[in-house]
């Protein structure tokens, strides 16, 4: 998970307050990416404990600021600089849900079109938030980032359907 | 729904020859499509979204069933008075040779209406309006003068100019890049919203996903749909 390099980020803006750090991270990801303040704090707590960030005084309403030290910007630099590779991922469930049908020769066109229809709905919902007015720049690319992940998922269905179509082995369950 | 749809097909059936040779490229369709609602066709090369679009749009007849445009049923047509409702009723908007080159974007505008019988001065008159609309300030730039996206916006005003409120659009997004794809998309509901019905074949869910309803057809039937309480309703 990115929260820690996330709030490194905003913090090399400049120092925030944990309250102000989970706003401005929930405005760069849209909704799609809910932080609860409690998370912010543990993170916050790890990013002292590893020397990346450094607490200020308390005020008087017993907030307190944080700042990000040279070795956070370090590992700010480092993370944006890294690729991100497949195995950093969550594995997908529609793709095991799939090889499964596959296998235990259930009928797969079915699923297919119900995740299609699925997708189509999430896809339209993605459209609808991205014409809505007043999203942010960075908003905007998480809502277009989602739609081409949709996007893609359809394409592979529809190489799924394709593909199981024209195998002798599907059609054999389907009759 | 208890609206009148602007184009409407009931149990539409294409055959193309006949006896074993015979190829159903449509089959039994039912599709409604009303003002200012925007429906997407989806549907691998072969599915008869083509059929579709030109059974809807009156360039091709059912061999059974029906299409009505705008309360008028097709069949009882003859070829002349089909055209002539073709060419009062129903825009279309393709991938490519949309707009005639030698012609300004407002000449090709007004075209279509010149050959209704529009004199060519309230023709031109409507075509900057149209062309006002869409976002076009340049009316008499040349089509290889614009961007794709602005010929796009040329073919939508030309579609739409007069009195026309169904459009066929047959991939108009085609060799678009996805920002200036996304402008075709936004322009084609900004028409949906002020009361035109828009018919859209694309194979591109992105764009798919712009629509009110998605249809997916297979062989020459719908195979689902992402309004499926509405069509189960029917």
């Amino acid at each position: 998970m990115a929260i820690r390099q996330g709030l490194l980020a905003l913090l090399s803006m400049g120092p925030r307050y944990g309250y102000q750090l989970r706003t401005e991270f929930e405005a760069s990801t849209g909704a799609t990416w809910p932080l609860n303040i409690g998370q912010v704090y543990t993170t916050l707590s790890r990013l002292e404990r590893d020397g990346l960030v450094a607490p200020g005084e308390q005020d008087d309403q017993g907030r307190v600021v944080y700042s990000i030290t040279e070795a956070g910007r370090a590992e700010l630099e480092r993370w944006l600089s890294t690729p991100v590779t497949q195995s950093d991922r969550p594995r997908d469930e529609l793709v095991i849900k799939l090889a499964m049908a596959v296998t235990a020769r259930a009928d797969v066109r079915p699923v297919i079109q119900a995740q299609r229809t699925a997708t189509m709905r999430t896809l339209q919902e993605l459209v609808r938030a991205k014409r809505v007015n007043g999203a942010g720049a960075a908003q905007l690319l998480v809502l277009e980032s989602m739609i081409f992940q949709a996007e893609a998922e359809q394409r592979w269905l529809d190489h799924c359907e394709a593909v199981l179509t024209a195998s002798p082995q599907t059609q054999e369950t389907q009759a | 729904m208890s609206f009148d749809p602007v184009v409407r097909l009931a149990d539409a059936t294409r055959v193309h020859g006949d006896g074993p040779q015979a190829v159903h490229a449509l089959r039994g369709v039912n599709l409604e499509v009303g003002a200012g609602e925007l429906v997407a066709v989806m549907g691998s090369s072969g599915s008869g979204k083509s059929t579709l679009l030109n059974l809807a749009g009156g360039l091709d007849r059912p061999t059974s069933g029906a299409v009505t445009v705008e309360g008028t049923p097709l069949t009882s047509l003859t070829a002349k008075e089909l055209a002539a409702l073709r060419r009062r009723h129903v825009g279309y908007v393709f991938q490519d040779l949309n707009l005639i080159p030698s012609l300004t974007a407002a000449e090709n505008v007004m075209l279509p209406r010149e050959l209704d019988g529009v004199r060519a001065k309230q023709a031109r008159r409507e075509a900057l309006a149209a062309l006002a609309e869409v976002g076009l300030d340049e009316p008499d730039r040349f089509p290889d003068e614009l961007s794709g996206g602005q010929r796009q916006r040329v073919a939508i005003a030309r579609a739409l100019a007069g009195e026309r409120r169904l459009l066929l659009a047959d991939e108009p997004t085609g060799a678009l890049d996805t920002p200036t794809g996304d402008e075709v998309l936004q322009l084609l509901r900004a028409r949906c919203d002020a009361g035109a019905a828009v018919l859209l074949v694309t194979h591109e869910s992105r764009y798919a996903a712009w629509a009110d309803r998605v249809v997916f057809l297979r062989d020459g039937m719908i195979a689902d749909s992402t309004d499926a309480a509405l069509e189960t309703a029917r």
